[in-house]
């Protein structure tokens, strides 16, 4: 084929991609997962952000299986989820199985216009039992962040320092349907927007969890919107298996123990990698 | 004689043993038919059809001990304000009217089997839901919209009479908004506007249940002989499993969506309220932002049928319908050169020589 005919068959291509799309001929899955436009439209938007701005470095992705469920349980930071999109792009580009994260969220997520869209479209579900159970019980690799908006509205004199896990919902549901939890540790998130403040007048006004001053927002407008280009590394911690345990799922005892158990062993990770990648920026 | 009954499975009907049904809602589409069917039908003695309007203690009472009805349909529940009354008439036939049948059948011994058309609406619509609910999932305590509390009321009113009569088989089927090559509801009119107005910056996963196979589960059901548990109903979700988006809808469709702030649409809901000119409420504009999505596992495992896939069900509307797409068709592809020979055309070609 010659380019002209490569470049016309791939012109071809995207215009029976677009018809198809505007016809409505796509399918969605009953979470309101949309596979093709996440995967042609989402995380191809993402990648440059990903490879070029956050050089992000991704360890132990063999520690994610092939096929069938996986809890993986990150901290959160970073004040909006970027760290989620990241780790979502980190799975699908580096897993040789090219999985997909279907991710937790709050429900002032799904309840904030456009937010909630991209939420659902891009894979991800209100944080509640029945849902993750659902997603777990039909072998997807779920992701969650227990700390929550704690994590990501915490001051960046804080940054790297877990916050409390709540109350380990997230264990109950994995040891209920034994599915092995993943830690992941994420280092470069809490450097893109630092916060060293907060106007809760203004939270309150736009229904946030907390309206944040970083160096950049709001003092220079849009332009703060631009994450500062820190160096990410992302790593896939040793699986904690739970077969076996599905008794143990409503033991509060048991629950917390393991809950514990993972929040430690992110925290270790934590500290290494931020010792291996020294600057932050660099 | 109920546990001669409940040996008998699924569709497996005592021979000789005919069952006399009344059904509710005669006078509309779904009750109408189901008439029809079960009259069709030669393991039923008599079919009795009672009006929505007609629903009266006294009388259905009467026709209850003269007929010796063992089965009650009890199908004219319904989203759509009757016609000529606007609210309060919807709210009389929908709850007052549920509560003179329940009473007439509790008082009525003969009363075997009782199925009460709900809908997916007892669910509400929020961000703090779970995204597919199932029979399990509890009900909220107040749900937002007129239809909704109906729904809400109806549904404890008949847990009510399960209590009271022990000895009666309940069960309440929650349909899906039904869709159907004919139909006309406020559903399909919505799908039917050229543009088609959404909630900006929301995009729900709805899901339909196709006429013809509510007609077939509520058949399925009514003519069901075993015993179900006592004390209560037994729930189940009818729908047509998967979803679609609203958006991806509206475009099967052949519409062009008119994303509409909440604020705007919220004052048109408010204004609508109480008035019978447009047919839209606050939990419709709950819908609109959240959705809602049901489980049909436990229908499809009892009952042993499974209404066609929501998708299936929606282009069969948009068939009967006719709905032209108001864009134009944009496939260039069959007859004519493909989007491909037209890009090659205006890119130029360079020949053979030009190959790798």
């Amino acid at each position: 084929m010659s380019d002209n005919d490569r470049v016309a068959h791939k012109l071809d291509e995207l215009y029976d991609l677009f018809s198809r799309r505007l016809a409505g001929d796509y399918e969605v899955d009953e979470f309101g997962f949309d596979t093709e436009l996440t995967e042609k439209f989402t995380l191809p938007a993402l990648r440059p952000l990903y490879r070029k701005w956050f050089r992000v470095e991704v360890l132990g992705i063999e520690h994610v299986p092939d096929d069938g469920a996986a809890l993986l349980v990150g901290n959160h930071s970073g004040t909006i989820a970027l760290d989620a999109m990241m780790l979502q792009l980190a799975l699908f580009d580096e897993h040789p199985a090219q999985r997909h994260l279907r991710l937790l969220a709050a429900d002032f997520v799904f309840k904030a216009p456009l937010l909630g869209e991209y939420a659902r479209k891009t894979g991800a579900t209100l944080a509640s039992n029945p849902d993750a159970e659902r997603l777990l019980r039909a072998g997807e690799i779920l992701g969650v962040f227990p700390e929550g908006v704690k994590g990501t509205g915490k001051p960046v004199w804080e940054r790297y320092k877990l916050k409390r896990f709540g109350r380990g919902g997230f264990v109950a549901t994995a040891l209920a349907t034994e599915t092995p939890i993943i830690p992941v540790s994420i280092v470069g998130a809490e450097e893109t927007y630092p916060i060293l403040g907060e106007i809760p007048v203004l939270a309150r006004l736009f229904g946030l969890p907390y309206f944040p001053i970083t160096p950049t927002f709001p003092a220079l407008g849009p332009l703060g919107a631009i994450p500062l280009p820190s160096k990410w590394m992302i790593q896939f911690g040793e699986p904690i298996s739970t077969t076996g345990m599905a008794e143990s799922a409503d033991d509060p005892m048991e629950v917390f123990n393991l809950a514990d158990r993972v929040k430690e062993n992110i925290q270790q990770s934590l500290y290494a990698l931020l010792k291996r990648r020294g600057g932050a920026f660099g | 004689m109920h546990d001669q009954q409940a040996a008998h499975t699924a569709g497996e009907r005592v021979p000789g043993q005919k069952t006399t049904v009344m059904v509710t809602g005669a006078d509309r589409y779904l009750g109408g038919r189901l008439i029809e069917m079960l009259t069709g039908d030669d393991t039923v003695a008599d079919v009795i059809g009672v009006e929505t309007g007609a629903l009266h203690n006294g009388t259905l009472s009467r026709i209850l001990h003269r007929s010796k009805v063992d089965t009650v349909v009890h199908a004219a529940v319904a989203a759509s304000a009757v016609r000529s009354g606007g609210r309060s008439a919807q709210k009389e036939s929908n709850v007052i009217g549920t509560m003179h049948l329940l009473a007439a059948c509790q008082r009525s011994p003969a009363v075997q089997r009782l199925v009460v058309k709900s809908s997916v609406a007892a669910y509400g619509a929020s961000a703090r839901d779970p995204a597919i609910f199932t029979e399990d999932t509890e009900l909220r305590a107040a749900p937002r919209g007129d239809f909704a509390s109906d729904v809400a009321d109806v549904e404890a009113y008949t847990r009510g009479f399960a209590r009271r009569r022990p000895d009666v088989t309940v069960a309440v089927l929650r349909l899906a908004p039904l869709l159907g090559p004919t139909s006309d509801t406020s559903l399909t009119r919505y799908f039917s506007l050229p543009v088609v107005p959404t909630v900006m910056g929301f995009d729900p996963r709805v899901q339909f249940l196709h006429i013809e196979d509510a007609l077939d589960v509520l058949h399925e059901v009514t003519l069901d002989r075993r015993t179900g548990p006592s004390g209560r109903p037994e729930v189940f979700n009818v729908a047509g499993p998967g979803v679609l988006l609203l958006s991806q809808a509206i475009r099967r469709a052949g519409r062009v969506a008119a994303p509409t702030p909440e604020a705007m649409l919220r004052a048109v809901a408010a204004a609508a309220r109480g008035r019978n000119i447009v047919d839209f409420s606050l939990d419709q504009l709950d819908f609109l932002r959240f959705g809602r999505v049901v489980d049909v596992t436990k229908l499809t495992e009892y009952f042993g049928v499974t209404p066609r896939p929501t998708a299936d069900a929606f282009a069969d509307f948009v068939a009967g319908h006719a709905l032209m797409s108001v864009l134009g068709d944009p496939e260039t592809t069959g007859d004519g050169p493909s989007f491909f020979d037209q890009i090659r055309d205006v890119i130029g070609r360079k020949g053979p020589e030009s190959e790798r």
